[in-house]
């Protein structure tokens, strides 16, 4: 599986590339929408972790431009954005699921195995 | 800290907002309680910004901005919960960035999605000339976790007609 994890917190894309290990996976990441649109499109991800509050491109923004060049792509929005508001219009988009920060790694293990299964 | 809502002080439920999702923040990511004790209104002689700081620009529904600031100390022990065996600089400053965005984020669960918040502005060192809006009240919440002190700093207006006057360009010029 190739995954692409967008965010502007390089602690955050550590710790969610830390917990999906490296194994048969290959794994890049992103730090805003734009660069994540140009690593789409060379890497072509079956799956997406994205941040929404980024630099140059949020992340929902980010989430319809990927998914007008793949709808099969899955995508987990991961964001601190509490508002019950935000989850739903991050489905609305396409996104597969929400996972609010901060979260355990147990929640994101339960959450990255959902979309590998889907 | 008043009860009652004026226009320039923060209302006593908003600062409980903060508060809790301190506390949230802490436990859920290192699964030690922070103790955060009573908010107090900043003075100029109150020394609260530290090794590693973050700022993030509020708008809509409420304007002004969110600080936290925490010691190099508190930095160097919080990222092990993060899985993080690497010690620098720009992983204590990115880490405590994210601290404030998701205490800022959290807070959008009971202010709403009106309440807009930007990246985190980040910068080193203890600064005393760091500016905070002179027309808001800064409200500091002290945090102790783990023996470490931080400090969560609230600039927060909900009066839409008077904007505290804050330029978050202003951060820039210090942020290392």
């Amino acid at each position: 599986m190739r995954l692409l994890i967008v965010d502007d917190s390089n602690i955050i894309r550590r710790s969610i590339q830390r917990e999906i290990g490296e194994g048969n996976h290959e794994i890049r990441m992103a730090c805003d929408g734009v660069e994540a649109l140009k690593v789409f499109e060379d890497f072509k991800p079956d799956i997406v972790t994205m941040d929404i509050t980024m630099p140059n491109m949020d992340g929902l923004s980010c989430v319809e431009h990927i998914l007008q060049k793949n709808a099969q792509t899955r995508i987990l929005v991961i964001s601190a954005l509490a508002d019950k508001g935000t989850a739903v219009e991050a489905v609305k988009r396409g996104a597969q699921g929400f996972l609010l920060k901060p979260f355990t790694s147990e929640t994101l293990a339960t959450e990255i195995t959902e979309l590998f299964v889907d | 800290m008043t009860s009652t809502h004026e226009p320039h002080t923060m209302p006593e439920d908003d600062l409980k907002v903060f508060v809790k999702g301190t506390e949230y923040f802490f436990l859920q990511v290192t699964s030690t309680r922070a103790d955060v004790s009573t908010p107090f209104i900043r003075e100029a002689t109150d020394h609260v910004i530290d090794d590693f700081s973050a700022v993030i620009g509020i708008s809509g529904s409420q304007r002004g901005c969110v600080y936290y600031s925490a010691p190099r100390e508190m930095i160097r022990e919080l990222v092990t919960h993060y899985g993080e065996t690497e010690a620098s600089d720009d992983l204590y400053a990115d880490c405590v960035g994210e601290i404030a965005n998701t205490i800022s984020g959290n807070a959008r669960e009971y202010l709403g999605p009106g309440f807009m918040i930007s990246v985190p502005v980040v910068f080193r060192g203890r600064a005393d000339d760091v500016r905070f809006p002179h027309d808001a009240p800064a409200f500091v919440i002290p945090i102790t976790w783990n023996g470490h002190r931080s400090s969560l700093i609230l600039c927060l207006k909900r009066d839409e007609k008077e904007m505290p006057t804050f330029d978050p360009e202003m951060l820039k010029e210090i942020a290392l």
